[in-house]
């Protein structure tokens, strides 16, 4: 995937830091900012930071990569389930490959995503960790 | 106009390519093909309209405004025609269009077409492509390819229900036996469980062998309404149920990571329209793009409980003949899945299924068959009922 920098810079806050919608009507929380809750439909949703914590609900472990994210093989990419009840799609860092667990509890960090180029823009963004703060 | 009753559809010609790596002939070459070989079989001069299914042409070759391409290349100047995309499902789609647009009247026979080219891109770009059938921002963003959301699925299946890996093997083994009697089948090759259990790792836990094939290729059929068919004497086989449903892109945003809602809406329906349960089909053609796919689309469809459609495989009910056939011509496994020509050559073997003219993969008797096309891990699921008439 070619580098897109409006649509990067556009999504910079939702990938530094961890929001959710909550819905004013089912008090449901959504992973991402959206403008209509899924689950009732209700039009009313606010802004809520998310903890990051949570844990590792479904996993896999990355040999054939996409584009762009060759250098990061072997990697893991998990579904993980946050504390407020939302699940999340993202990186596991920070831990050998054949550790990951479904079920481990990890909390969010910020890390590089990709390069573009070895001269390229770089994106951050949220990954998981296995859980350290208390 | 007043509102008349809806048209009856009947399928009066099919077409196919063999699904190959077909370097000497392009996208446009394979829909042409496919289409004319469809026109012949069903005896019309031209048909009044074209759908032309594709995924990625715009990517790997190109080309968007197929429909009007495949039509003026095929000679039918001036018809209506339109391209439908749909992700893995871009054929089944345009076979729903071109259901509803006999159904409805508005036209008495058109030609439906799936075609996609996959071996022009030799850097990778054709996983990247297929990574758009997911969510962009949620999922192609962080670093997942398609077989990584299927691993997320066949993780999560493994974790709760702990089938074998030995279970998973059984439906490519399955389809890899089926291929053997299908001469426009990619890998017409029988494998052993071993060289399942030894393939090598795309996404843990899903490997080579989980996983279908790139290939090209095109299929066509030709719907048209039941005076046309008659007119033609080919009235063998008619559509009676046709429905689509639609889930969440991001598997993250599904109800129940396990529960393919799609896939049950859309089967419950398609058979419901059809005055038919479970129970009275006689094949599925199913969308085994992964194992792990054939597995939750036998539980969702109503073939199996929750947690138990690993064990049709391995127990010999998906054969040929099994209780349930699946695959029955190589399935996309080792028919091969070129993405948005799939669902149109699911129609064509159905046909072939429903006439006595599937050859040695003939299923006995076969007289209801369902066929169902999924776009993404279960986002757009189109399903369709057929029958000998």
């Amino acid at each position: 995937m070619a580098l897109q920098l409006p649509r990067e810079w556009r999504r910079r806050a939702e990938r530094y830091r961890l929001f959710g919608g909550r819905c004013l009507g089912c008090g449901r929380i959504s992973p991402s900012l959206r403008p209509i809750c899924p689950a009732c439909q209700d039009d009313r949703m606010e802004e809520v930071e998310l903890s990051g914590r949570g844990e590792v609900y479904s996993f896999a472990v990355m040999y054939k990569a996409p584009e762009g994210f060759e250098q990061d093989i072997p990697y893991v990419v998990a579904l993980v389930k946050l504390e407020e009840g939302p699940v999340i799609t993202a990186q596991i860092t920070d831990v050998a490959v054949d550790d990951v667990r479904v079920g481990m509890p990890v909390e969010s960090v910020l890390r590089q995503w990709r390069q573009h180029g070895p001269d390229g823009h770089i994106v951050y963004g949220y990954k998981f960790r296995p859980a350290q703060r208390p | 106009m007043a509102h008349s009753r809806p048209h009856e559809v009947y399928v009066i010609g099919t077409g196919q390519v063999p699904v190959r790596e077909h370097w000497e002939r392009s996208l446009r070459d394979l829909a042409v093909w496919a289409l004319h070989s469809a026109v012949a079989d069903s005896g019309i001069e031209a048909p009044e309209a074209l759908y032309v299914g594709n995924m990625l042409g715009a990517l790997l070759s190109d080309q968007q405004h197929l429909g009007t391409l495949v039509a003026s290349w095929a000679g039918y100047r001036g018809i209506e025609a339109a391209t439908v995309e749909a992700a893995c499902c871009s054929g089944g789609s345009a076979l729903r269009q071109g259901y509803l647009a006999v159904r409805s009247g508005a036209h008495r026979a058109v030609a439906v077409v799936g075609v996609e080219k996959m071996t022009d891109s030799v850097n990778g770009a054709a996983t990247a492509g297929l990574a758009m059938a997911a969510d962009a921002e949620a999922e192609g963003a962080v670093g997942l390819s398609f077989p990584a959301i299927n691993a997320l699925l066949m993780r999560r299946y493994m974790h709760e229900f702990e089938p074998r890996r030995e279970d998973f093997a059984a439906f490519s083994v399955n389809s890899h036996a089926n291929a053997v009697g299908n001469p426009n089948a990619m890998f017409r090759k029988a494998i052993s469980e071993r060289a399942y259990l030894e393939a090598p790792m795309i996404a843990d836990p899903v490997n080579l062998m989980d996983s279908a094939p790139m290939a090209d290729g095109a299929a066509a059929v030709i719907l048209a309404d039941a005076e046309t068919a008659e007119q033609l004497g080919r009235r063998g086989v008619r559509i009676t149920g046709s429905a689509v449903a639609t889930d969440s892109l991001a598997l993250q945003d599904r109800r129940e990571l396990l529960c393919l809602d799609a896939v049950a809406a859309s089967t419950a329906r398609a058979l419901d329209m059809a005055g038919k349960t479970p129970a009275d089909v006689s094949f599925f053609e199913l969308h085994d793009a992964f194992t792990i796919m054939a597995v939750l689309s036998l539980e969702a469809a109503g073939f199996a409980p929750k947690g138990e459609g690993y064990r049709l495989a391995t127990e010999g009910a998906v054969t040929r003949e099994g209780r349930i056939p699946i695959c029955t011509m190589g399935g996309l496994k080792a028919r091969g899945h070129p993405v948005g020509a799939t669902g149109v050559y699911q129609a064509v073997e159905a046909v072939l299924q429903l006439t006595g003219r599937a050859g040695d993969c003939q299923v006995a008797g076969a007289k209801v068959g369902l066929i169902q096309n999924i776009g993404g891990s279960g986002a757009t699921v189109v399903t369709h009922v057929l029958e000998a008439d």
